[in-house]
């Protein structure tokens, strides 16, 4: 927690809520934020009671060795995994917590269900983050996804597993939004039925096309002379592509709208192709003098409104 | 489980743009009491279509919304309101880092 052996039960306080706010994986852009938080909220759970803090100042450093993994970036995409609960709070014993998450697996969703008397329990939702294609959401697709989860083994220990299922995408869907698929989850108890799988959707990053929402904007560059003159230029839209009439007079920056061409929906979103300038790169003499013969045309100071 | 679905296309459904849940489907899918749901409606932190909690309706996306409420509340000891502010400034800062992507891709260029 970056505190002083001798730092005052305040001073512990303090610097818990300031990481703790940092780290919270709700809030932090970090991408092990998650495993950061647990970190801090176990070394607080061990630093503000006073006996635990004394053992911990006790054995040192050492403690800590064996415990203090870092995972890869982006650990939990793909990983399915039980409760939304990023962690506990402070107020809860973390011993317990690494308990339920480490060894026993955890059976609190089948407990919340099962209290109305019942005996058989509805099967806990899972959860997991998959990446899909840009075009799987204008088109609609079938996905082959693998996901990872967390077995007791025969032996009683965990086990990493992979399990491969065939999902449809469906089409208009947004990074951030959540699919369902029915009783994917995990299998429930003396015949209640299996919980869902929930789903995080996010696009894998495309080279051109950028997504806002429900808008996709693509940066298009024009020669001077199209954006001056007007043109009609191809330009590439990730349902194919299309010729796009350049008005004259354009400026670097103008946006150009395809209406409904975003991604499809109800509300579909629109296309947007953003305008720059690229300049041909003079190499040649008769290139160069070109550029000479083009400033000689005009009588363009582009600063004339920064001047002091 | 897993034999069957390697080839069975599984059905999904996008649960953001449903709008069909009632006051206890949301209180059974976040764990929380009707009390809290009406509280965080009082703070707008989800808005229902619908004017008497019987008739309240809300969407899929009334769900992550107060998950990461009731997370805020408890981890960082928010009330309602402070929740619900950092809600929408959560919201923000994802469409301007989505902005800014693109508008730094152009710099680059």
């Amino acid at each position: 927690m970056g505190v002083e052996r001798d730092a005052t039960q305040d001073e512990i306080k303090r610097a818990y809520r300031k990481l703790a706010r940092k780290y919270h994986p709700d809030v932090s852009k970090e991408s092990d934020a998650e495993q950061r938080f647990k970190e801090v909220g176990e070394a607080y759970a061990v630093l503000k009671d006073p006996e635990k803090r004394t053992a911990y100042d006790q054995l040192g450093a050492d403690w800590k060795t064996g415990q203090d993994f870092r995972p890869p970036p982006n650990w939990d995409q793909g990983f399915e995994f039980h409760g939304g609960d990023s962690a506990r709070g402070s107020d809860q014993d973390f011993s317990d917590f690494f308990e339920t998450l480490f060894g026993q697996g955890d059976f609190r969703g089948g407990f919340t269900r099962a209290d109305h008397g019942r005996f058989t329990a509805r099967g806990e939702d899972t959860y997991a983050k998959i990446v899909v294609d840009l075009q799987d959401s204008y088109l609609g697709a079938t996905r082959s996804i693998t996901l990872k989860h967390t077995e007791i083994g025969a032996d009683g220990r965990p086990a990493v597993r992979n399990r491969t299922l065939s999902v449809k995408i469906p089409k208009g869907v947004r990074s951030g939004q959540h699919i369902r698929l029915t009783k994917q989850g995990s299998a429930g108890a003396g015949g209640g039925e299996s919980g869902d799988l929930f789903l995080e959707i996010a696009f894998r990053p495309h080279p051109n096309f950028h997504v806002e929402g429900k808008d996709v904007y693509l940066n298009l560059r024009v020669a001077p002379w199209e954006a001056e003159l007007g043109a009609s230029v191809k330009t590439s839209t990730p349902t194919g592509d299309v010729d796009l009439t350049i008005p004259p007079h354009s400026k670097a920056g103008r946006k150009l709208r395809l209406k409904g061409r975003g991604l499809p929906g109800k509300n579909p979103g629109d296309f947007y192709a953003v305008l720059q300038i690229a300049l041909p790169r003079a190499e040649t003499d008769a290139q160069k003098s070109a550029y000479r013969d083009f400033a000689s045309s005009f009588d363009f100071d582009p600063r004339r409104d920064q001047e002091a | 489980m897993s034999k069957e679905n390697r080839n069975h296309v599984l059905q999904s459904e996008v649960i953001e743009t449903r709008i069909d849940l009632s006051l206890s489907d949301l209180c059974e899918v976040c764990s929380v009491t009707s009390e809290r749901i009406v509280r965080l409606v009082d703070e707008g932190l989800v808005e229902p279509v619908g004017r008497e909690p019987a008739e309240w309706r809300f969407s899929g996306r009334s769900v992550k919304r107060v998950v990461v409420a009731e997370r805020l509340s408890r981890d960082l000891r928010l009330n309602a309101a402070g929740a619900a502010l950092v809600l929408d400034l959560l919201d923000e800062v994802k469409q301007l880092r989505q902005r800014l992507i693109r508008l730094e891709e152009i710099d680059e260029s």
